[in-house]
């Protein structure tokens, strides 16, 4: 589904991807560790095109097309989601309209008709169930005044609305207290399907008690300096990152 | 046809041929009226069209209307149908219609009204003693013919407007519509639509002045609005300029407060080659408050200027101030806010916001809050801003599969609404944000 071959990114001079490569396929859950400042945000961004980022060299395919050719709303419509680490608050469109139009843009993408807003209405109850969300918060302005863990919550639940083939999540656990990790974590574990796959970034390990991946991989320096199973999570929460950060470089393949 | 001319200094002009207030059936003009029409054509004789020399005229230029030749509009019949677009259908009250400055009782909706209110063509308001007697008292009191060339211009000329009255302690529970319709082939005309307003103590009153231009050629409007609101009154203005885009349209409106009273006004301008709106509200007593919001729409080589001013002249008055720009093209937009307190206002609490969305590199905004305070226990602030679509909220729509376009529509129409949301006449919210919809594609 995504192979990712010797990526190089940098943010204006600085290097930030040293050379990255990681193949995830479908039905899939990969998380990926590390310090801060690694570069494990990045690659999430770099996945759905952050403006940002400057990619310098290495090649990104998926599902076939190369993915760094595509524009943001591209990467979307075929299926690419990014759980943001910053949701960004947008003052005056409510969180109704902005899911309508995001759904409906994908469905016309792909060449099918928009939904019918009543439809819409019974697929949205369906998804706030996810989210544990009552219908209140469609009203909202999206991320506008929502506290850390709302945020948190309204990516997972445009995730469920969307149902991306590739969700990225981008430290979507930072921040949020046990109950709104545990929602979190079940909506990520309900979306999970053959087709589709997960990629998990996240600086502790303790949402992969909740999200049980099939691979670790861990960052440093802007290279995965590690992979494994998911006992590697428990290994890193035991010993800390300090162990790896001069390892050898490896290329990871799980 | 007349010409007005700019040329060297102390320009002269001659409109002596534009038509005046129709005498009142049964008898000329009465002797006051012909007065201050005097001694306004006098003001503007003297002073002409003002120059981008002069401060508050600096970004915006007149010289297109001061160089063009005009008659006056002539009588034009319209069917309903040609201005049903623009009524509020339903929702609409009283509705008062003007066809080129002219009066059209086929077109005005006048349902019955509560016991002493009045909403009636000025010409027809002087004709009744106990209306023309406020009339005396009031015109021309507010609107000041030394302050504003195109006040001076609107009082000696004026045609005709709505005289609107809400006796004390009565709530007009409809809306009053004065609707200004400039006709299809207008090029060349003018007209200027005289209004006053008065609503005594604890009265209320919705009122919209929408002026609506069905021809694309230049023809200009300069209408002026005084509004007398008594003690703990509360009034409802609000203005929607849609002129046709080859139109000049510079009007004042001027309100004073008496004590408590509450003045909630809205300028939206979307209209004009150049449109030019002046607001300037009066605290004439103690404890009011003052709402001025306003959205601007700005286009190809289209000029809006705004400029308020609010005179905190009593203690204990509030006064809020929101205008919202979107420029694109070669739009030009200017607002000018003052705020003014006298050492007499404490306790005044004053808050001014300029924002400006640019979506072109040519487009252009001057914004320059003037505050000028002389009591010293007042609380006063103001901010400008001029800027572009932030990127991250355009990257996050993208990144849910909206596409460029269609992210900067929404964020742009959510910038814009947030200054129509609390519009308290909903057929006025709804039609600007139809409006606000089209404009942006």
């Amino acid at each position: 589904m995504l192979e990712i071959k010797n990526l190089t990114a940098k943010a204006g001079d600085k290097e930030i991807l040293k050379g990255i490569s990681l193949t995830v396929k479908a039905g899939e859950v990969h998380a990926i560790m590390g310090p801060n400042g690694s570069g494990k945000s990045t690659l999430a961004q770099i996945l759905a095109g952050h403006p940002a980022y400057e990619v310098t060299g290495g090649s990104v395919t998926y599902l076939g097309q190369d993915l760094l050719a595509m524009q943001p709303e591209v990467r979307a419509q075929a299926g690419v989601f990014l759980a943001f680490q910053y949701p960004v608050e947008i003052a005056g469109v409510t969180n109704a309209y902005f899911l309508r139009a995001a759904f409906n843009e994908q469905r016309k993408a792909r060449g099918e008709e928009e939904m019918d807003p009543i439809d819409f209405i019974d697929l949205l109850e369906e998804k706030l169930k996810i989210v544990e969300w009552g219908p209140e918060i469609m009203q909202r302005a999206v991320n506008f005044g929502f506290s850390g863990g709302e945020k948190k919550r309204n990516e997972i639940l445009q995730m469920a609305v969307l149902s991306p083939k590739l969700a990225v999540l981008d430290e979507t656990d930072s921040g949020l207290d046990i109950d709104a990790l545990r929602i979190v974590a079940n909506g990520v574990n309900k979306l999970r399907r053959p087709d589709a796959a997960t990629i998990v970034v996240t600086h502790y390990q303790r949402l992969l008690d909740h999200i049980i991946p099939d691979f670790v991989h861990v960052l440093a320096g802007g290279r995965i300096v590690k992979s494994g199973g998911k006992e590697l999570a428990l290994e890193l929460e035991a010993k800390g990152y300090e162990w790896l950060e001069d390892a050898p470089t490896a290329g990871a393949r799980a | 046809m007349a010409r007005g001319r700019t040329h060297g200094r102390g320009p002269r002009v001659t409109l002596a041929t534009l038509e005046r207030l129709p005498a009142p059936p049964g008898g000329a003009a009465p002797s006051w009226l012909a007065a201050r029409r005097a001694a306004a054509v006098q003001r503007f004789t003297e002073v002409g069209f003002p120059t981008t020399r002069q401060e508050a005229w600096r970004f915006t230029d007149v010289a297109p209307i001061a160089n063009a030749a005009f008659a006056p509009a002539p009588v034009v019949a319209l069917t309903p149908g040609t201005i049903a677009p623009y009524t509020f259908g339903a929702e609409e009250g009283v509705r008062l219609v003007f066809v080129n400055g002219h009066h059209s009782a086929a077109l005005s909706l006048s349902p019955a009204l509560p016991a002493g209110v009045a909403v009636l063509p000025l010409s027809a308001a002087l004709a009744h003693p106990e209306h023309a007697r406020r009339i005396e008292q009031h015109l021309g009191s507010l609107a000041d013919v030394a302050e504003n060339p195109f006040v001076a211009l609107n009082t000696g000329y004026a045609t005709e407007g709505a005289y609107v009255f809400v006796p004390q302690g009565t709530d007009l529970a409809l809306n009053v519509h004065l609707m200004f319709v400039t006709a299809p082939g207008a090029a060349g005309t003018v007209s200027h639509p005289r209004n006053l307003v008065i609503l005594e103590e604890g009265a209320r009153l919705e009122l919209v002045e929408q002026f609506v231009g069905l021809d694309d050629g230049a023809y200009f409007v300069n209408p002026v609005t005084e509004s007398v609101v008594g003690a703990n009154a509360e009034f409802v203005h609000y203005k929607v300029q849609r002129e046709g885009l080859g139109a000049w349209h510079v009007g004042a409106l001027v309100a004073r407060q008496a004590r408590d009273a509450r003045y909630f006004g809205f300028s939206a301008a979307v209209g004009a080659s150049i449109g030019r709106t002046d607001i300037r509200t009066v605290f004439a007593g103690p404890g009011g408050e003052t709402v001025l919001n306003g959205l601007y729409l700005v286009r190809g080589d289209q000029l809006i200027d705004h400029h308020t001013r609010i005179e905190h002249r009593e203690p204990n008055c509030a006064s809020r101030e929101l205008y919202k720009g979107v420029l694109t093209g070669r739009g030009h937009g200017v607002f000018n806010g003052q705020v003014y307190v006298t050492p007499e206002a404490q306790k005044t609490d004053g808050k001014q916001t300029n924002r400006n969305l640019i979506l072109s590199d040519t487009a252009r905004v001057d914004t320059k809050p003037e505050l000028e305070i002389f009591a010293d226990d007042v609380k006063c602030t103001h901010g400008a801003t001029v800027g572009r679509l932030d990127k991250m909220p355009l990257f996050y729509l993208e990144s849910r599969g909206i596409g460029p376009a269609l992210a900067a529509r929404m964020l742009t129409f959510a910038f814009a609404a947030e200054v129509l949301a609390d519009l308290s006449i909903p057929p006025v919210k709804t039609q600007l944000e139809t409006l606000l919809g089209e404009w942006l594609g």
